[in-house]
């Protein structure tokens, strides 16, 4: 997973990857969020045709803000710069696993 | 292989009778939909768990799945379906059947939702279950808090020092949690409490901006940003209704021995019939039901 840590580090990799970028919104003191990080990380590893960043919502409040996140963990799937799908909550890494799959097919 | 214990569910339940079922030398199946930890997760601190002081439910789960793994319990990410009972169960997973002598049913319970037309769609845009999850979100707007329990206590306690203002609306003319909490409430200058009243409606297009209330027989809306739902938990138990008897609210039949209705099936932690679900209660749970099914596997 790559740790986001300014805005135009997150623009230049939205912009410029090509295929799907996954974006996971989290805290610290958030315990789902630190579940879904083991998961993710396991996904990035078995995904490397895929980004997948990480986005603390307390250090980067402005982009929790632009992509109107309330509630986390909140993950963002997002292809040529523009989001494609997000999902709300913690979800066991066999229905990431599906929801990757599905939105590479 | 059949294994001696399986156990469905891998919150602090279902994982303290894994621990006693090892150090027991049975063999041990942990079976999670989801992830390990449970309900605990979410909580930021524990403070009313006996010799730990402020630790993060997050820590806490992850102490007690390495102390179960530490003694050799195996958990795999399998959502439980069925249960086929006889002197050798099948539990069957989403992939796979498994062979047990005995179940310890550890499924815990989920957030009651308020039933209410879309509430689905405000989920992440306004409505939420966790205010420890969520609150800061709320920084200086206003928000809601339904439910009278401890949970909604502490959750408007916690919002009152993020939000502008909170309102708290439970059923009753008085919450029916702890006093320590209420009385905390009362000292907070940006707390409403509004009794007697229920959330009938949730108002806003792409995200929550107001929620319609029923206070005895008037009808009113409050405009809020956020809705913090904290009215109790129901069980999961639907999938074992043929194999072990459930009471009318679903949950387990199983008193503090844990037994059920069916020998051999035992049940842990919140999915059972009790009075007192904490997270203290549940350990004890599982620590019970794996004594038991040890018992049961000798005097078989």
């Amino acid at each position: 997973m790559i740790k986001i840590t300014n805005e135009a580090e997150f623009e230049q990799i939205i912009t410029t990857a090509n295929g799907l970028v996954v974006v996971d919104f989290n805290a610290d003191w958030c315990g789902p969020c630190r579940m879904l990080a083991t998961v993710l990380d396991q996904l990035a590893t078995e995904n490397p045709q895929i980004k997948i960043l990480s986005v603390n919502v307390d250090q980067q409040s402005s982009l929790a803000e632009r992509f109107h996140v309330q509630s986390i963990p909140c993950v963002v799937f997002m292809q040529n710069g523009q989001e494609i799908h997000r999902n709300v909550g913690f979800a066991p890494k066999a229905v990431f696993t599906e929801m990757i799959q599905e939105l590479l097919a | 292989m059949t294994y001696d214990i399986v156990i469905v569910g891998a919150g602090i339940a279902g994982l303290t009778a894994a621990i006693y079922g090892k150090r027991a030398g049975k063999s041990v199946l942990v079976l999670e939909g989801q992830s390990y930890g449970g309900q605990i997760v979410t909580t930021p601190k524990i403070e009313n768990y006996p010799a730990t002081l402020g630790i993060s439910g997050f820590d806490f789960a992850n102490k007690i799945y390495d102390q179960a793994k530490t003694f050799g319990a195996e958990i795999k990410y399998e959502k439980v379906v069925s249960i086929i009972d006889g002197k050798i169960k099948t539990v069957t997973t989403e992939k796979n059947n498994y062979q047990a002598r005995t179940i310890i049913l550890a499924t815990g319970s989920k957030n009651r939702l308020l039933g209410l037309p879309h509430e689905q769609n405000f989920i992440g845009k306004g409505v939420s279950y966790c205010a420890s999850c969520d609150g800061a979100f709320y920084r200086n707007q206003t928000v809601a808090v339904v439910g009278g329990g401890n949970t909604a206590l502490q959750d408007t306690l916690d919002l009152a020092d993020l939000a502008q203002k909170v309102y708290l609306i439970h059923r009753h003319d008085r919450p029916t949690g702890e006093d320590v909490l209420l009385e905390r409430i009362k000292k907070k200058t940006n707390v409403t409490m509004i009794a007697n009243a229920q959330v009938t409606a949730l108002c806003g297009e792409q995200k929550l901006t107001g929620i319609q209330i029923q206070q005895n027989q008037t009808a009113k809306q409050i405009a809020v940003n956020g809705l913090f739902v904290a009215i109790g938990r129901v069980p999961e138990n639907l999938n074992f209704a043929q194999v072990v008897k459930l009471d009318q609210r679903g949950y387990i039949v199983a008193g503090e021995d844990c037994v059920t209705s069916t020998p051999g099936i035992f049940a842990a932690g919140d999915c059972r019939t009790k009075d007192i679900r904490q997270l203290v209660t549940a350990a004890g749970d599982g620590a019970v039901a794996a004594n038991h099914a040890v018992q049961y596997l000798s005097a078989q």
